[in-house]
Formats: structure tokens, C-alpha cells, sequence
């Protein structure tokens, strides 16, 4: 329980993402089994305590101490759990004798409800302060240490050695505590095989055109696709399951009961998920956004954001691999395989004609449709390659949407940037034109140079008006101010922000030492994209 | 005589009128008793100052040897009167020198812990338990949520994070007086013996420490040969909170950024802080220590000041004792 503890201290406060990698490495080479899966498991948040509730946790405080004296307590730290950890009438004393994580969770796991606050006592009693803190964030559920499952599973490929495609591919068919896959992963034993039905294969993913890659290609080579701005999905179906995936592997069909009621086939589909109708109206990323992440979906809001996947390439037909087709050849799979499914829910995307790189330049600068990013660029002999290879799949997104903002306020980064003030805040001119006031429209850190993030930096601190923590406020007003030309993929309507939007992808594109920030755009700007 | 005839506080700080001194004036007094040598409890510029010789001397080291027009060094235990009532300097185990102040008149003893810690830190006088009507205690961390851990248990993380990440300088903020000095010794007496580098702020008082017979081992300054970023690697580095989020701290290689400090306790501290490995070491009480001190010491009286006066007020109220809030203003514990 101690090295998982102090897992969880030390990744709560690492920004970087290959230093919480390491972390990650080392715990899995020094824990034991089954520790180290149950870990594993914890940190993607797939172990539940249906005996342990909050109102609990409550309860066996009350007996214990003071009430004024622990409304205090929560008040200055702000989370039950981390409060109960620190107060927990023991102290240290339960430190010496260590607590196994695979004891903890059998224990918590076998528990009736009416003996929860007997096991769930004797186990705090038994350990010191950070090991309580990760006790309880077990039983309550919400670590919030900053680790995906994505991230977790690029641990696992690190620790051994292996791409994490191949960790992607088995992830499904795996169950916690994990012992094959960390014997696998350590050289111990075989792969292990997965018995799950309807497995993620994982997705080939393309490199962005550089601004002269194409002129090194033969445009006949190529095909040319609309890249629409969804997510992109894998649809799953054999032996009777069904399942969709996102591109991480992650399992999303609950989401989508209305989509999944359309799977009927066998097979492996690659497509984009859109709201809207294939026949008619592709709907905004906004509109898409009111059908993630969620785990009930009302008929109100299926009936008013239906989604549909518009497909463009198949893995697998029936029991044929396609994989190791050309894509000309995967393409005239799907074409049948689609022309059989539910048009309501699902269509091919189409091919855009192309004579030469220049008359393409010109299409993904231009698209027909407010939805569109840019165009997909594939090799028609390319076969369907996990992972990101260079030269088979390019994307060629149209320019990036751009505005004048002003420099509000500058918050000091972390790690290697601690010393800068490199995360800013930015706002655009509002309200009245005889007295503008700047509101806050995006915040980017990153964008610029080392040597751009020293003149910030200096300016940041020249002309510092007041402080709030590693925030300060920058000097602002229609005379004086840092003007950033910023980039940005589009914009959602935002109730939580003030100024009524929230940027996709914002980052510094230009410092515009030279521009008046008088000059600098106004909201207006921006709401007019909203509507278009 | 009643506690307040005894002490009580002004603007100046907490004032005693039958002796007609001041304990840790916030402004300049003819006469100063000063507990410790952190900037909010030693100022300069008092007429006549009165503390233990290493309190004077830290504060000769920081403000110069005119901060005061005259001082006279306290010892240990020793009666010094000042009109009716009589004072004695006890250590109180915060930093080096550090005193609580004992004021008896009249049958009434009150005792000025000023700040103190009890815990075990080998690099200052261990604190001493002195009976009293009326004790006055700090709450710098007086809620039940601070219970520093063991500080040989946070060195030791310190020194794993070291080996866990070699290619990285580990920065250690710590208060220039008491705090970066103990940690040190920690890290000695852990049995690390490579150099440490600090920051010129360190420089005096840990020479200081030096001649007083902590031995901190060999200190190199952490200033930076041309071209050569490499050079801290793998190194611990100790500097005032403050330098690490100056531009001083971009001659480290990615650096690992450290924090010691009680308030390390809190994540949420930490990482408001951008602190990476909090290492919870204190010169102050935690609350255990806090309670423990109320119940030893045997006052009929707490007064309770500078910190989170509520709850310990609370913990005596709890314990039927009587007990106040004291108001002192102007110290904000520079020491954490």
C-alpha cells in the first residue's frame, strides 16, 4: 500500500507526461502481483466499491471528532477524502505494519454494506496518513491524478518494451489483476490470448502535409477525402456483440444506444462519428459534444442530436481480415458492405477528384461544408497499418481560424518552465466602442519560441498590475498591452466562460509586439463565426 | 494581577507594562525581548534589545551590527529584572537561538512561546516545558489536518526521488533561516556526504550554523560555470522559496521542484505552489503537538495567536479550559 500511495503523491504533482510514465514504469517493475494490476486498474478507474459511499465516510468521522473541529478541517482542505486522511484520529501510529493493496481491496471488496464501516475502520487504523488518502480515493472512487487510460496502457508498452497498439489490441479481452499481461509484458509468458468477443484493432492514424511534402508525391497515387470535424470511431460486430470504440480503444457504444440498435452486421468499420443525417444536415463538434461522455442518454436528446458514422474504412468482413488489402481494394469492400446497413445510420465517405496538388490546396483551404477540417490524402495501395507511419495517410487541414487577442493575465508553468510565466490568458475588445472592455476569450501555452517565451516572460513581469498566487495580472488597456495573434481549430458556444465561447486548439501563432491593442479584435469577430 | 495587567497587545506588539517592554514589536520600541531571529519577530531599529546570543548574532547577520542602539545576550534560565517582574529565556526548539519568554510579576507567570516546535531537529536547542498560569501559543498550524509526518521518513523521499530521477536537479526551497539549516543536517545525518549547493541568500546564516557547531558538510554555491547547464544534475540544490520561481532557477537541469514545509501537508498547497515532491517538514507544532504542549503545560489560560486561532480555541474550549484568541498583527510566518 505504501509504494501505491506514494504513486499516487507523486503523480498528482508531476505536470509531465513522460515523468508520470516513469513513475508508472518503476511501480510496475518494483510491485509485486497482483498489487501492481490492481493498481493499474485503479489508476484507469475500473475498480468499484459499491459497499463504500460517501455518507459513510461522514458517519464514521462523526463518532470520532469534533464537528466544528472537522468543518474546519474540510474547509481548509476542500476534499473528504484527503481531510479524513489527515485527521484520522491514529496518526501515524498504524504506519509499521504495511497493508498489501491486493488485502485492502479484497477486503473492501467482499464487504457487506452493514460491515463496511467496521473493515473500512480497521484498515485506516492500520496505516499512515498517505496511505489512508489512497485508501480512501479507492473507495470513493475519483483519484483525479491526471492519468488516462491511454496514458496507463503507453506505461505498459514502455515496462515492456512492446508497441502499445499491441497492448490496445488485447486490452478488451483483459481483466484485472492483469497477472498474463504483466508476465507477457516481463517475458515470463506467452501473449496472452483474448477470449472476449468484438476486440478494439488498433487504428491507423495519419501525419499532417507539411508545406512540401505533397510536391515529392504523384497525385495519381492518392486519394482525397473531406475530413469531417467528429470523432473517430471503430464499430465492432461478431458472434452477436457489438461494441464501438474510440480512437483509444476506449468502449463508448453506452452513449450511443440509438446507433448501436443499427449494428446488425459482422464486421470491423473505421469511420468519423457526426450528429446529424448522412441524407441531410451534418451538425457542428458542439452539437456532437451534447452526446459524449455520457452514461444515460435521454430519447429527447437522441431525437434532437442523432448521430451517424460516416465510414471510411473496413477491417474486417465477416470473418476476412482486410487489413492487408490495399485501401483501393478495402474501399470496394466497404462500398458493398455499406450499400446493406441502415442509411439513417451510416454512409461512405465520399471521394474528392483531384488533378494535381494545387487544385487540392485550393479545396481543403475552401470546403463546401462549415464542418469540414480539411482533406484526408491516402495511397490507394497503402494496406491498413496500426499506428502513425509516415507517407501512407496524410491530413491536410484547411488554415486555422485566427484572432488579435490582448495578454490579461500570465500564469508560471511548471517543471522545466517554472520560472516562466508561459500559460496566458488572452481576451478580445467588448462592450460599448466608446468604452471597450477586454473580456477573456482563451488561454494557450504553448505556440512560441524559447526566446518568444523570454520576451513574454519579460514583459509579463514588466508590467505586472497585480498578483493572485503564480498568477499575474498584465497591464491592459487600449494603450498598452501584449497583442498575440492567436490560432485556433473553431469555437463552441460556452456557458462557462463570460464571453459566451470556448476555443478549440488555442495557440499562440504570432506575438504582435507591433500591433496597437486598440486594434486587437472584438468579440463580435468571434460570434459571427459561432453562427455561421 | 490579572493576565492582561501582564501583557497585553498594542500596535507595536505585545506589551508588558509593569516591565514596560515588548515581546516581538512589529514597530520600533525603546525596548525589544526579541524570541527568534525570523524577520516578522526580529526587526530592526529598536533602541535596546534583549535575546539569547544567537538571536542577536543571526540578527547582526541579517541586518547589519547596528540594528539595535544597544543589546544584551539572555542565557539560558537566568532571572533578568525589569522593574517589578522578572523574565527568563527557555529554549523553544524552532530555529537556532529560538526562545519562549517566561514573565512572572506578582505571583503570575505568563510564558511567550513566541513560535516552537517539539519535535527532534538536530540543528537547534530541543524545546523546554515551563509551567505557567497562562501560556501563549502560536497556531501556525493549529487544525487538525497538519500532522507532519516523520521528518527522517520525508528526507528519505527526497534522496529516492534523487536516485528515481539522476538526470534531474532537485530543488529544495527552504526558508533561509532554520529551514534550509535543518534539512541539511537531515540530509547529512541521512549519510548523504556529496556536496550541496545553495543560494547565495543561504550563504551567512549557514556559515553561521557552522560556527555554532552544526556541522552541515561540504556547501558549494549553486552558481553556474559558463555553459555548463549539465553541471547540477542529479545534484540537491537548497534556496529560499522564493529564488526557485526567479529567473536564478533556469540554470538547473529539468528540475525536480521541491518545497520543505508544513504546508506541504495539503496537495492542494502543493500544487498551487507547482511543488512536485512536497517534503512536510516543520518548525513549527503540528496539531498533535499543539494539544499535547496545552495539556502539559498546566496553564489555567491559553491565549492563542498568530495562525488558525479558532481551532485550537475550540480544542481548550473542549477540554474546559479558558481560553482566547490573542490579536497580534504583522507575522506571517516567514519561517514556513
Amino acid at each position: 500500500m505504501r509504494a501505491f500511495a506514494e504513486l499516487l503523491d507523486r503523480l498528482v504533482l508531476t505536470p509531465s507526461r513522460n515523468r508520470k510514465l516513469q513513475l508508472m514504469v518503476d511501480y510496475f517493475r518494483a510491485a509485486p502481483d497482483p498489487d501492481r494490476g490492481l493498481a493499474l486498474a485503479a489508476l484507469i478507474g475500473d475498480l468499484d466499491f459499491p459497499a463504500v459511499k460517501p455518507a459513510l465516510l461522514r458517519a464514521l468521522m462523526s463518532e470520532r471528532m469534533d464537528p466544528v473541529l472537522f468543518g474546519y478541517s474540510y474547509d481548509y482542505v476542500g476534499d473528504l477524502a484527503e481531510t479524513i486522511s489527515l485527521v484520522w484520529p491514529t496518526g501515524d501510529d498504524g504506519a509499521g505494519t504495511e497493508l498489501r493493496l491486493a488485502d485492502v481491496a479484497a477486503r473492501l471488496m467482499a464487504v457487506s454494506r452493514s460491515d463496511a464501516g467496521k473493515v473500512l475502520t480497521d484498515l485506516l487504523d492500520h496505516s499512515a496518513a498517505s496511505e489512508r488518502f489512497a485508501i480512501l480515493k479507492l473507495v470513493t472512487g475519483t483519484l483525479r491524478i491526471g492519468v488516462s487510460a491511454r496514458l496507463a496502457k503507453q506505461a505498459l508498452a514502455d515496462f515492456g518494451s512492446k508497441p502499445v497498439n499491441e497492448i490496445e489490441e488485447l486490452w478488451h479481452g483483459l481483466h484485472a489483476p492483469y497477472a498474463d499481461l504483466f508476465a507477457w509484458l516481463e517475458g515470463t509468458a506467452d501473449k496472452p490470448v483474448p477470449q472476449a468477443q468484438a476486440l478494439f484493432r488498433p487504428v491507423m492514424l495519419s501525419t499532417p502535409m507539411g508545406d512540401t511534402d505533397h510536391t515529392k508525391l504523384e497525385p495519381s497515387d492518392y486519394a482525397a477525402e473531406w475530413k469531417w470535424d467528429g470523432i473517430r470511431v471503430q464499430v465492432v460486430a461478431n458472434n452477436g456483440t457489438y461494441r464501438m470504440y474510440s480512437r483509444t480503444g476506449d468502449d463508448i457504444s453506452g452513449s450511443f444506444p440509438d446507433l448501436m440498435q443499427a449494428v446488425t452486421f459482422d464486421g470491423v468499420i473505421d469511420g468519423e462519428l457526426l450528429v446529424g443525417d448522412p441524407q441531410g444536415r451534418t451538425a457542428t463538434f458542439s452539437d456532437l459534444q451534447q452526446r459524449l461522455n455520457r452514461k444515460s442518454v435521454s430519447p429527447k436528446v437522441q431525437a434532437e442530436f442523432p448521430v451517424f458514422v460516416r465510414v471510411y474504412d473496413i477491417l474486417q468482413r465477416g470473418e476476412e481480415d482486410l487489413r492487408g488489402l490495399t485501401f483501393v481494394e478495402r474501399r470496394k469492400h466497404l462500398k458493398a458492405f455499406v450499400s446493406t446497413l441502415d442509411p439513417a445510420r451510416f454512409d461512405v465517405s465520399r471521394f474528392v477528384s483531384f488533378d494535381s496538388w494545387a487544385q487540392l490546396d485550393e479545396m481543403r483551404k475552401h470546403p463546401p461544408h462549415p464542418i469540414i477540417e480539411g482533406v484526408m490524402v491516402k495511397r490507394w495501395d497503402s494496406t491498413y497499418v496500426p499506428g502513425r507511419p509516415k507517407g501512407p495517410w496524410f491530413k491536410w487541414k484547411r488554415d486555422p481560424y485566427t484572432v488579435d487577442a490582448v495578454l490579461m493575465y500570465a500564469q508560471r508553468g511548471h517543471g522545466k518552465r517554472s520560472s516562466f510565466y508561459s500559460d496566458y490568458t488572452f481576451g478580445v475588445w467588448s462592450g460599448p466602442e466608446d468604452a471597450p472592455e477586454l473580456v477573456p476569450v482563451g488561454k494557450a501555452y504553448f505556440g512560441f519560441t524559447d526566446e518568444e517565451l523570454k520576451q513574454i516572460d519579460k514583459f509579463v513581469r514588466d508590467n505586472t498590475i497585480d498578483r493572485f498566487g503564480p498568477v499575474r495580472s498584465v497591464r491592459a488597456d487600449r494603450t498598452t498591452g501584449l497583442v498575440f495573434e492567436v490560432a485556433f481549430e473553431g469555437l463552441n458556444r460556452s456557458t462557462r466562460h463570460k464571453s459566451g465561447v470556448a476555443m478549440r486548439f488555442p495557440r499562440i501563432n504570432r506575438l504582435r509586439w507591433d500591433k496597437p491593442t486598440a486594434e486587437a479584435d472584438r468579440i463580435e469577430t468571434l460570434q459571427s463565426m459561432l453562427d455561421a | 494581577m490579572r493576565g492582561q495587567d501582564l501583557l497585553h497587545p498594542r500596535p507595536e506588539g505585545l506589551y508588558c507594562p509593569p516591565g514596560d517592554f515588548f515581546i516581538d514589536p512589529v514597530r520600533p520600541v525603546a525596548r525589544a525581548l526579541i524570541t527568534h531571529g525570523h524577520a516578522d519577530h526580529a526587526r530592526p531599529g529598536n533602541t535596546a534589545v534583549l535575546a539569547t546570543q544567537q538571536t542577536l548574532d543571526i540578527m547582526a547577520i541579517r541586518y547589519g551590527a547596528t540594528f539595535a542602539q544597544s543589546s544584551q545576550a539572555a542565557e539560558w534560565g537566568k532571572p533578568i529584572s525589569f522593574g517589578d517582574c522578572t523574565v527568563t529565556f527557555h529554549p523553544a526548539g524552532h530555529v537556532l537561538g529560538s526562545a519562549q519568554i517566561a514573565v512572572e510579576c506578582g505571583g503570575l507567570r505568563i510564558v511567550a512561546s513566541g513560535d516552537y516546535k517539539r519535535r527532534h531537529d538536530p540543528s537547534c536547542q530541543a524545546f523546554e516545558l515551563v509551567p505557567c498560569d497562562i501560556f501563549i501559543t502560536e497556531a501556525t498550524f493549529g487544525l487538525p489536518v497538519f500532522r507532519h509526518p516523520d521528518s527522517k521518513a520525508e528526507v528519505a523521499k527526497l534522496l529516492r526521488s534523487v536516485s528515481q530521477f539522476p538526470d534531474r536537479t532537485h530543488m529544495v526551497g527552504a526558508y533561509a533561516l532554520g529551514k534550509a539549516q535543518r534539512v541539511i543536517k537531515e540530509l547529512r545525518d541521512a549519510g548523504y556526504d556529496r556536496p550541496i549547493f545553495i543560494h547565495g541568500a543561504l550563504q551567512k546564516l549557514c556559515d553561521y550554523y557552522q560556527t555554532q557547531g552544526i556541522d552541515l558538510g561540504e556547501l558549494k554555491p549553486a552558481t553556474l560555470e559558463k555553459g555548463a547547464k549539465t553541471d547540477f544534475a542529479g545534484a540537491i540544490v537548497v534556496g529560499t522559496p522564493s529564488s526557485f520561481a526567479d529567473r536564478w532557477a533556469r540554470r538547473f537541469a529539468d528540475p525536480v521542484a521541491a518545497f520543505a514545509s508544513g504546508w506541504m501537508q495539503v496537495r492542494q498547497r502543493a500544487r498551487q505552489r507547482g511543488v512536485e515532491l512536497p517534503l512536510i517538514i516543520s518548525d513549527h507544532c503540528d496539531w498533535d503537538e499543539l494539544c499535547d504542549t496545552i495539556d502539559e503545560v498546566g496553564a489555567g489560560e491559553i491565549w492563542v495567536t498568530h495562525g488558525r486561532e479558532e481551532a485550537l480555541v475550540r480544542y481548550c474550549e473542549l477540554k474546559q479550559l479558558r481560553a482566547q484568541p490573542l490579536h497580534l498583527v504583522g507575522y506571517e510566518d516567514e519561517s514556513e
